[in-house]
């Protein structure tokens, strides 16, 4: 164990700091890295390069050449710059590489090159042009802070959601800040620059003059500051080579340091690690590394090539032409396990595992140990703790090892933080591989969390790792794999070179149905790219119409939007196409599609009838159909219009439409209407009263009922109205007038087609027995039995009903015989019944 | 008298769960608008509200008054208007009127609209089209299901019927297929589902759809309900159009039961008020005579009035304490049936001199002459008889009807519709949505309409010409009721106290025929061997059964039918299906859009001036 923890490097007397290596690159550099604009993302991201920038006076025909590697080295894109001079480059939150050019203007670049978008940064920058950029990390995204040629910054906290803002003036600046940064506090971004021995603070509103506390005197300039990964610390570097480390709000000092070097530092980062009382800072010269903290010896590497710092959450990437390290302090747990001669319950368990598994009865005095000092849950929970900051499998093996060995000697301890460590060091080796290129740390991992680390190999199109990911966490389909599958799809649909057709079987092979895959989201992509027709055939996979229709409308497909929206039965979605098409069409189109698809067309049908009733008639019209144009105007005649004129000519119109649809009755019936209409208009005239809109049988009656007989007949005769309803017509509203005398003259006056048994019913109703008396006589036959019974002379009936010798009457007139009154009766029935039995 | 269940009858389930959900979401969206409000209820939707959350529960979520949505200003003085609409474009424009008088006036005020069940997106646009989209807020009140009776859902929807049979529109099918959604959640799925129509067909698929989609959700559930069985009205319009005889149908017909209740007027109350009577399983009395037929509920009432009054009689020889007992556990029990009891005395005392008063028997003699096809020529003289008396213009539609459709459009009489303009308008609606036929289609004038053209003089006589151009849809009813033996052949006297089959729901002449689809495919378990029923219903392509494999479904729950009346049932076809369930040992429970009758037809095809 004694050469574990050789490059264990103390600072002071309490923390020790290692640096072991990640990768050897192979990534073949043909320049210096001095030579490059260099922007390496945290969380073990990916290295931008830009070779040949414009600050050396070279051939200015050369273009210059962005390249992407990934943390291990391995190219990731390679482009050819063609745009303006870059003065800075950055990676945002997203992965997205955000290069700042001379004239403002911010290009944006995925991982693999691809051109996103590009902003810019103002009016003012653009005249100015830019000295100096920044691309800092705030709660809320990434922002970009600049250094304009007047002298002047601006800055967006979140160039996601631009916003710009021009920071105040700082008074008396006439060169350019010696260093500065950009600084964020309570959520809001801020500027700190050094000007001589002076320090500004500059936020929205105002220009503050700060200075540090113990500060040692004599400083004249400051050369280099530094701001720590989560904003809390500051570290300044002067002119006199004193490093001054407090916190950000420079309220506090931590402590300070003297190196003793005059010659400005190519790079100052901190580096600290979450939850750690101690502070560092590395600071980096052309061969020369240096860790200081609060110790009065420095920890000092020798650089033996050009190196870039990249600052991490705990620790210090390093890396140059050939080799990709981390530096960082050795975290509690490990350093308890590690350190020599330690008696730590975790070193104990660590001992006696090996002691086991050499078959050594030594194991057992060790676990005794621990177990007397009751330690061993502790023990455990160290080396698993330990175990998760170890970079090398062998490593975490054997203190997962001795991890596991503790736990067998323990009653109640539950295994999820051991499972979960097993997982998560899976996933992290699996990522830190040299092929994948992620060297992230076990804090930066949880601190990421596993969705972000899915979208990073997403974003790197590393789909089969990413799913392999999902189904070894066994994490929920929808999160997971179909999120995954669905990234993947949209990447496929990309590839121009593949046709359509196998394009969209591929992905329904690997889709399949797998819940939570929108295939319309994958055909939007498609579309993106121009595929109309790729896009077409994956809508057809997809399930749900609410989700093809919106597409296929924006991809002028609205006829095929049409017909799946009536498909899909929700005519919500029907309306919503309809609309469009409406709007999109013009009026004859439109009316021809309707044509084609009933179900639409009656729901528009429906929709014009209450609020468009104009269109419903350029409807009707187009479709040269008479038929309704003629129904159409008829409802026009009664709902729209008033005038009686108005509605007579809206009669005339819908006739009109009759006669070119053939339909000669139902022309024939409207002008009738059209006369009676006339009519009824010249009664009101002459003789008062209300008869429009009566029906014709209603205006006869009426026209009875007022007396008016002759003309009640005239009419009857114009319009032909059939004998049969006539007689029943004037029965009833004779009987209602009561005017018995004028209903016997018209019973005389022929033979009533409708019987006289009517009559009798209807004089009973008015309950005059007389008048109804009278008519029972003259009733046939067939009915005389009910005639009789309904004037109430039992006796008589059955005299009749024997005469006729009919069962069914004879029972009829029986069941009419109450009481004792009708007593005679009975007897004559049930004899003349007995007798009719005999023969 | 009353037919005891089988004592395997299974369970039903318990669904007044659909009440506690529907007033729960009501009372949210009425919270979603703080404070005091005033709430504008349209007219249809008050009976249904009134069962699910009452004036005091409205009152204590800050309604402060209640209005009517009526083509009429708002009198309104409160800042917050709420509105409880059905998604009708109607409706927008008198909301869009309110709130632009609003704008006029300068007057600010806060707006909610809150549809059932479902919004419309065209009524979004109205709301646009008007500009004050922005000026309202629109809420969904999922609110499809209300329990009318333990086993009847009703879904309040008579539009349904007119929407969908005559105009086409697919509107409300959405809300059926989340109508049943519902119910899977909460009841699990259904092993087995048949249906037949159109509408069934696409409600169905529509469902499975929502099903797949949100799957996870009812896997693994048991089964509640074993069977359902999904139906058109359009499949079966001769038993809707048939007058009821069986109690509740003719409470039905004579008074209208709406939305579970009626109103009892004077003559049946025998005082001068009117009285609204919620007529379900739990009135004892009526629970015992709803599936009467009509002869013997007199002879029941009277019965249980002697039993009662023997009741009543105990207590004279009572001593102080048994009297006690008595009055404190019997009377009330006792004075409650006896309100109820001569309640449905006046009731069948009503319906009595109603029913004679207009030659009810010569009518139901017609009827039956009409589903059985003899004696056509009288049956039609009866009908002429009954258009030329101008009786009512409902009832001359409904013989009409009744007759082309049994008469396979055969209906050589002279029709007159001189009733009135309106009801030329409907002539053509009801061609159109097949419930007058024609004899061969091609024809262009049949016999009726020939002689309606010399007669017609009204001015919407142009309407009936509109069918001309509507298919032509064939009615088989002669050939269907021979297939599946619809009118039974009795030897003597059919006795209706003792009901051998459906057909004592119409003095047995006639067993309803939805019902006996019902009966024959829940025999078979699928189609199988009624291909040519179906061919006969035209619904070849309509008919279907899915049946899942899995046997999780306990044989209680097999025992348990939905069927699903898409454009409304009768309360016969109820009866004659619960006269089912006890023969075979099922229990059958109903959902329907709403409850219809022959006249609730006829009403939902004319068309009414505005």
């Amino acid at each position: 164990m004694d050469c574990y923890t050789a490059n264990w490097n103390p600072l002071g007397d309490s923390a020790f700091y290692r640096k072991y290596e990640l990768y050897s690159m192979d990534w073949d550099l043909k320049e210096e890295l001095r030579d490059c604009l260099v922007a390496a993302a945290p969380y073990g991201g990916p290295i931008a390069l830009l070779r040949n920038p414009w600050r050396k006076e070279k051939a200015a025909s050369v273009r210059p050449v962005l390249d992407i590697y990934s943390a291990s080295g391995i190219p990731l894109a390679s482009l050819l710059w063609k745009s303006g001079p870059v003065v800075s480059l950055g990676w945002s939150a997203e992965e997205e590489l955000l290069c700042v050019q001379e004239d403002g203007a911010v290009l944006v670049y995925g991982l693999h090159g691809d051109f996103r978008r590009h902003f810019s940064m103002g009016n003012e920058v653009l005249q100015n042009r830019v000295l100096d950029a920044r691309i800092f990390h705030t709660e809320f995204g990434s922002g970009v802070a600049i250094l304009t040629g007047a002298h002047r910054f601006t800055l967006s906290a979140n160039v996601g959601d631009l916003k710009l803002r021009r920071m105040p003036e700082v008074p008396g600046l006439q060169s350019a800040p010696s260093c500065w940064t950009a600084l964020c506090q309570d959520r809001v971004a801020h500027i700190l620059l050094a000007v001589g021995p002076d320090l500004y603070l500059l936020d929205h509103a105002a220009c503050s003059a700060v200075t540090p506390p113990g500060l040692a005197p004599g400083v004249s300039s400051f050369l280099q500051m530094a701001v720590s990964f989560t904003y809390r610390h500051l570290a300044l570097f002067t002119d006199t080579g004193y490093i001054w480390m407090g916190t950000a709000s420079l309220k506090e000092k931590l402590c300070e340091f003297n190196c003793n070097i005059r010659a400005p530092p190519k790079q100052m980062v901190w580096c600290s690690r979450p939850r750690s009382k101690e502070r560092a800072v590395v600071v980096a010269w052309e061969r020369r590394l240096m860790v200081v903290g609060d110790a009065s010896e420095s920890i000092q590497f020798v650089l033996d090539e050009d190196s870039y710092l990249v600052p991490e959450l705990d620790g210090v990437r390093i890396f140059s032409r050939s080799t990709h390290e981390f530096l960082h302090e050795v975290p509690a747990a490990s350093e308890e396990i590690f350190k020599i001669a330690s008696m730590a319950p975790g070193a104990l368990l660590l001992e006696a595992q090996k002691e086991y598994e050499k078959e050594s009865q030594k194991a057992d005095e060790y676990l005794r140990e621990i177990q007397e000092l009751g330690q061993l849950t502790q023990a455990v929970q160290q080396c698993i703790e330990a175990a998760g900051h170890e970079h090398q499998p062998d490593m975490q093996k054997s203190l997962l090892r001795a991890a596991s060995f503790g736990k067998c000697f323990l009653d109640r301890f539950p295994p999820d933080s051991f499972v979960h460590m097993c997982q998560d060091l899976r996933v992290l080796n699996a990522v830190r591989d040299y092929h994948i290129g992620i060297p992230l740390t076990y804090s930066q991992y949880k601190q990421l969390t596993i969705q972000v680390l899915l979208d990073r190999l997403v974003l790197r199109r590393l789909y089969p790792l990413a799913i392999q990911i999902c189904e070894y966490l066994r994490l929920p389909e929808v999160q997971g794999v179909s999120r995954i599958l669905a990234h993947w799809a949209c990447y496929k649909v990309q590839q121009k070179d593949v046709s359509d057709e196998d394009v969209a079987r591929a992905i329904n092979q690997k889709l399949g149905d797998t819940p939570g895959v929108s295939y319309s989201d994958i055909a939007a992509r498609a579309y993106g790219c121009g595929r109309t027709e790729l896009a077409i055939k994956l809508l057809e996979y997809e399930p749900r119409s609410g989700e093809q229709v919106p597409l296929l409308l924006k991809m002028k497909r609205s006829k095929l939007a049409l017909s799946k929206a009536i498909e899909s039965g929700d005519t919500d979605l029907v309306f919503t196409v309809l609309l469009h098409l409406k709007n999109e069409l013009n009026r004859g189109d439109f009316f021809m599609t309707l044509r084609n698809q009933p179900m639409a067309l009656s729901l528009y049908r429906q929709f014009c009838k209450h609020q468009e009733l104009e269109t419903l008639k350029d409807l009707y019209n187009q479709d040269d159909n008479h038929q309704e144009l003629g129904s159409f105007h008829i409802r026009a005649s009664y709902a729209a219009e008033e005038r009686i004129e108005g509605r007579v000519a809206a009669l005339q119109t819908a006739a009109d439409a009759f006669y070119k649809a053939k339909n000669e009755f139902a022309a024939k019936a409207t002008e009738d209407q059209m006369r009676l209409l006339r009519l009824q208009r010249r009664l009101e005239d002459e003789l008062g009263g209300q008869f429009l809109d009566l029906s014709l049988h209603d205006t006869v009656t009426t026209l009875i009922l007022g007396g008016h007989n002759k003309r009640a007949e005239q009419l009857a005769r114009d319009f032909r109205i059939p004998d049969k309803r006539l007689w029943w017509l004037k029965l009833t509203a004779l009987a209602d007038l009561e005017d018995w005398e004028e209903l016997e003259k018209f019973s005389k006056s022929k033979k009533s087609p409708i019987g006289y048994l009517p009559f009798v019913e209807i004089c009973m109703k008015q309950h005059n027995k007389y008048e109804a008396k009278k008519y029972a006589s003259r009733v046939g036959p067939e009915q005389k039995v009910k005639a009789l019974l309904l004037v109430g002379d039992v006796a008589q009936a059955a005299d009749v009903a024997i005469e006729h010798r009919n069962e069914a009457e004879l029972s009829l007139v029986l069941s009419h015989c109450t009481g004792a009154t009708d007593g005679a009766t009975a007897d004559k029935i049930q004899r003349a019944r007995a007798q009719a039995q005999k023969k | 008298m009353a037919f005891p269940h089988r004592p395997d009858a299974p369970e039903l389930p318990d669904f007044s769960m659909l009440k506690r959900l529907a007033r729960d979401q009501l009372i949210y969206l009425l919270e979603q608008l703080p404070g005091k409000k005033d709430l504008f209820i349209e007219a249809d939707l008050m009976s249904p509200l009134d069962r699910i959350a009452n004036v005091s529960i409205l009152k204590q979520h800050e309604v402060d008054k209640l209005y009517k949505v009526e083509n009429k200003p708002a009198l309104s003085s409160s800042e917050q208007l709420c509105f409880l609409v059905r998604p009708r474009i109607k409706n927008m424009r008198y909301i869009a009127s309110l709130v632009n008088a609003d704008k006029l006036a300068g007057r600010t005020r806060k707006y909610k609209v809150i549809f059932s069940p479902q919004k419309f997106y065209a009524c979004e646009m109205v709301l646009e089209e008007e500009g004050i989209y922005g000026d309202v807020s629109c809420d969904e009140w999922a609110f499809s299901l209300l329990p009318l009776d333990v086993d009847l859902l009703s879904m309040e929807l008579p539009e349904f019927f007119r929407d969908y049979f005559l105009e086409g529109d697919q509107c409300w099918i959405n809300t059926v297929v989340q109508a049943l959604h519902l119910l899977s959640t909460l009841y699990g799925p259904f092993p087995n589902c048949y249906g037949i129509g159109r509408c069934a067909k696409m409600a169905y698929e529509l469902w499975r759809n929502l099903e797949e989609e949100e799957d996870g959700e009812t896997k693994g559930r048991r089964p509640e309900i074993g069977h359902i069985f999904l139906l058109d009205r359009d499949v079966d319009f001769v038993t809707a159009l048939c007058s009821q005889v069986v109690y509740e149908g003719l409470v039905d017909d004579t008074f209208r039961i709406k939305c579970g209740s009626v109103d009892f007027g004077p003559e049946v109350t025998s005082s001068d008020k009117s009285l609204k009577v919620l007529l379900n399983a739990e009135d004892k009395v009526f629970n015992e005579i709803r599936n009467e037929h009509f002869s013997n509920v007199f002879g029941f009432l009277s019965q249980k009035a002697r039993n009662l009054q023997a009741q009543y009689d105990r207590r004279r020889g009572m001593d102080i304490k048994q009297m006690k007992n008595f009055v404190s556990q019997e009377l009330k029990g006792l004075k409650q049936e006896h309100r109820l009891l001569s309640l449905h005395i006046g009731a069948c005392e009503s319906i009595m001199k109603k029913k004679t008063k207009q030659d009810f028997q010569e009518l139901i003699k017609t009827e039956h002459a009409l589903l059985e096809g003899f004696n056509i020529r009288e049956s039609t003289s009866y009908i002429e008889e009954h258009i030329d008396r101008q009786v009512s213009p409902i009832e001359s539609l409904r013989l009409m009807c009744l007759l082309s459709i049994t008469e396979n459009g055969d209906a050589r009489c002279s029709l007159d519709t001189h009733y009135g303009p309106e009801h030329l308008l409907t002539f053509s609606n009801l061609r159109r949505a097949g419930l007058l036929t024609e004899q061969a289609p091609g024809d262009t004038l049949t016999a009726v309409e020939s002689k309606v053209s010399k007669l017609v003089t009204d001015k919407a006589a142009g309407k009936i010409t509109d069918a001309f151009s509507s298919l032509a849809k064939r009615s088989n009813f002669r050939a269907i009721s021979k297939k599946l033996n619809l009118i039974p052949r009795v030897d003597g006297e059919y006795d209706l106290k003792v009901p051998r089959d459906m057909a004592y729901v119409f003095s047995g002449a006639y067993v309803p025929l939805s019902c006996r689809i019902i009966e024959q495919v829940l025999e078979r378990r699928s189609w199988q061997g009624l291909d040519e029923v179906v061919r006969l219903l035209n619904c070849s392509d309509f008919a279907f059964t899915d049946m899942t494999k899995e046997d999780k479904a306990s044989s209680e729950s097999l025992r348990l039918i939905l069927v699903v009346f898409l454009g409304g049932c009768t309360f016969s076809e109820i009866s004659a299906l619960r006269f089912l369930g006890r023969e075979k040992g099922y229990r059958f429970i109903f959902l329907t859009t709403a409850v219809t009758n022959s006249a609730r037809l006829m009403e939902a095809m004319s068309e009414v001036k505005a």
